[in-house]
């Protein structure tokens, strides 16, 4: 492993300040911030496929904005193909987008209701200076529309997007970021707005196109059991932290957190046999602005001890290439 | 002994702007026994929604409906659309889709709670403070937040909120569409929870209209499973996904990614048939794996196939044989 990730991120923080209203700025109270991401350093490998899930608030959308430099990070790094990109402005960004390309939750959305299927997908060429002549990019035009499952072409090519489903909608997104040649794609909720009878098809879509090529994928879900089946590792969050990481199958089966189990215990399960018995937390997600002292999770977690209190746990090795964010971890009594 | 809700050949029409109508609901029937809790599941557009909105008589004004849904054997369609009026939320009460982000935010939980009680000659004055305060709690909510506004709630006490306001006029039967979608698992899960007790303390009915197989295999006892506004099976949520008799139920579930499972989750090619035009045949034969020659001519009826004297398992495909489980 001398070549460098595709994708490196350390130490990442974001920050959004917020307002302190008249009274507080007269006072002079000190200004206080809410913590999106909060010290998450991760990977993405060629041809690694790796699913950050958390619920809403956890900062999983946040740390894809901030590695997408949508939004600036307050700390840490992020190298992209071995080179800093955190403090790149956006001209020196602008050639490396085509290379780091995002794809959204809401195909409704994403794309121009105005625009056919083909200037949706040349687009992106245009935008970057690289469409070339006419037959350069129809070829390139053919060539991400079929990688992105949509053939014949030809059927597509002159529709508008409301006469395509919500599945070929998605689809159209992918193309028109495959069109660019990324290495990166960071998958925000790709599935979620979609028919469960299309899901799996975008989602092998994007399986295969990271297992045949350069690239690395990061998804973005808050469905385990889609992260289990598809991605190569499950990074969890919780309030803006990583609390466990590991080989999705390890994750899945061996949960080593107090927060990932009770999140894999509520899922519901397909075959009516196999009940769940949900061990639900109590209470929802702290507000971000007030972090508990001590291990986040601890308010809510149901083994919890005196020391959880006052000790912040660090990711601590928990198997191969597993890792996880509290005290319990090695002493073989976090059941 | 007649079922506490009866569906009997449920059609719903829509008049289109330009041309013809589309025919959304094609012959539904169903029933269900107090305290029991039946899912309604399909594709967008299947016609899931449209049903329950049918038995509420809240269809749009460009909609017809016909059929009869009865209520402890009596028609409360019989007169039409008015006729349903007085038993509407005093017995079959709904809990809409995306409810929790419907409630009025200038106006106290408390006081959204009490109005359709006063609307319906429930109860008024300070029985109806009462018994607020008792739903609240009945929900899992303090009785005291009644006095809270609902951006004050979180997204999960909202719908907790919701479904007390649902409750307001003690119905007997709650028709609940996609009340987790918007929701973290751990919040559905508490919301599946209430849902279940609920049904188990008050021997409340439940519909639960949802795309989410899983979560109907988790909380209901039985299943229709809709295709293109016609129920394609229904039977024990247990018997449909172990001996699935109709390829739609099987495909669904091929489709449905399992925590632990190890097979490959397939899609199911193609979209369903437009209903703004006539269907010859199966309307799944275009998408069917195990598709024959009559299916392009003859339509299947939906006929019991249960291989016992059990609860009835029906299936409207022309195959008719235990179709191997995923």
């Amino acid at each position: 492993m001398n070549e460098p990730p595709l994708l490196q991120v350390r130490d990442l923080v974001t920050t959004f300040p917020l307002r302190r209203g008249f009274t507080g700025a007269i006072l002079r109270q000190p200004r206080e911030a809410v913590h999106a991401v909060d010290g998450v350093s991760l990977s993405v490998a060629k041809g690694e496929m790796v699913a950050l899930v958390g619920e809403s608030g956890c900062g999983k959308t946040t740390t894809a904005q901030t590695i997408m430099r949508q939004v600036d990070a307050t700390s840490g790094s992020v190298v992209f193909e071995g080179r800093d990109i955190t403090a790149l402005d956006a001209g020196e960004m602008r050639p490396l987008r085509r290379r780091m390309q995002m794809i959204y939750q809401d195909p409704y959305e994403s794309l121009d209701p105005r625009f056919r299927v083909r200037d949706a997908v040349i687009e992106p060429l245009v935008v970057h200076g690289l469409a070339g002549s006419k037959k350069e990019r129809e070829t390139k035009l053919i060539d991400a529309m079929s990688r992105a499952g949509l053939t014949p072409p030809e059927l597509y090519l002159d529709r508008y997007p409301h006469e395509l489903s919500g599945g070929q909608r998605q689809r159209v997104a992918i193309a028109a970021s495959l069109v660019l040649e990324p290495n990166l794609l960071v998958a925000d909720e790709p599935v979620s707005m979609l028919d469960v009878s299309v899901r799996a098809g975008v989602l092998t879509l994007l399986d295969g196109l990271r297992s045949r090529g350069d690239m690395g994928i990061l998804m973005i879900t808050h469905d385990l059991s889609t992260a289990a089946h598809f991605a190569d590792r499950i990074i969890v969050m919780y309030l803006g932290r990583i609390v466990e990481e590991g080989p999705a199958r390890q994750v899945v089966r061996n949960p080593q957190h107090p927060y990932t189990r009770a999140l894999l215990s509520v899922v519901p399960r397909r075959d009516p046999r196999e009940q769940v018995t949900p061990q639900i937390l109590v209470g929802e997600t702290p507000n971000p602005v007030n972090i508990p002292s001590g291990c986040r999770f601890q308010p809510r977690c149901p083994v919890a001890e005196d020391r959880c209190r006052t000790i912040d746990p660090a990711l601590a090795d928990a198997g191969p290439d597993h890792r996880a964010a509290c005290v319990l971890v090695g002493e073989g009594a976090t059941r | 002994m007649t079922a506490l809700l009866e569906v009997e050949d449920l059609h719903v029409w829509f008049e289109l702007p330009h041309r013809g109508e589309l025919h959304a609901v094609q012959g539904v029937s169903f029933s269900l026994d107090p305290g029991e809790r039946m899912g309604l599941v399909g594709e967008s557009g299947c016609g899931k929604t449209t049903s329950i909105l049918a038995l509420m008589g809240l269809l749009p004004p460009n909609a017809s409906v016909q059929g009869r849904v009865r209520i402890d054997g009596v028609d409360i369609m019989a007169g039409g659309e008015e006729s349903i009026r007085p038993h509407r939320w005093r017995e079959v009460a709904m809990v809409f889709q995306g409810a929790m982000n419907a409630l009025n935010p200038v106006q106290r939980v408390g006081t959204q709670i009490i109005e359709p009680m006063e609307l319906h000659g429930f109860a008024s004055g300070d029985a109806a403070v009462r018994r607020t305060g008792e739903l609240l709690e009945l929900v899992g909510i303090p009785a005291a937040a009644a006095d809270r506004y609902p951006h004050e709630f979180s997204g999960g006490m909202r719908q907790r909120a919701a479904i007390a306001m649902a409750l307001a006029c003690e119905p007997k039967i709650l028709l609940a569409d996609e009340p987790t979608t918007a929701l973290d698992v751990m919040v559905q899960a508490q919301i599946l929870e209430l849902l279940k007790s609920l049904s188990a303390e008050l021997g409340l009915a439940l519909v639960l209209v949802t795309h989410d197989l899983p979560v109907v295999a988790q909380v209901c006892q039985r299943a229709a499973v809709m295709y293109a506004g016609r129920i394609a099976e229904a039977g024990p949520i247990d018997v449909l996904f172990h001996e699935p008799r109709h390829p739609y139920t099987r495909l669904l579930f091929a489709a449905t990614p399992d925590l632990y499972g190890d097979q490959q989750v397939v899609s199911i090619p193609g979209a369903p048939p437009r209903l703004d035009q006539e269907m010859v045949g199966c309307p799944f034969r275009d998408r069917c794996d195990v598709v024959m020659d009559v299916c392009a001519t003859v339509d299947p009826a939906l006929v019991d196939v249960g291989v016992d004297a059990g609860p009835s398992h029906l299936a409207a495909c022309h195959r008719n044989d235990v179709v191997s489980s995923v």
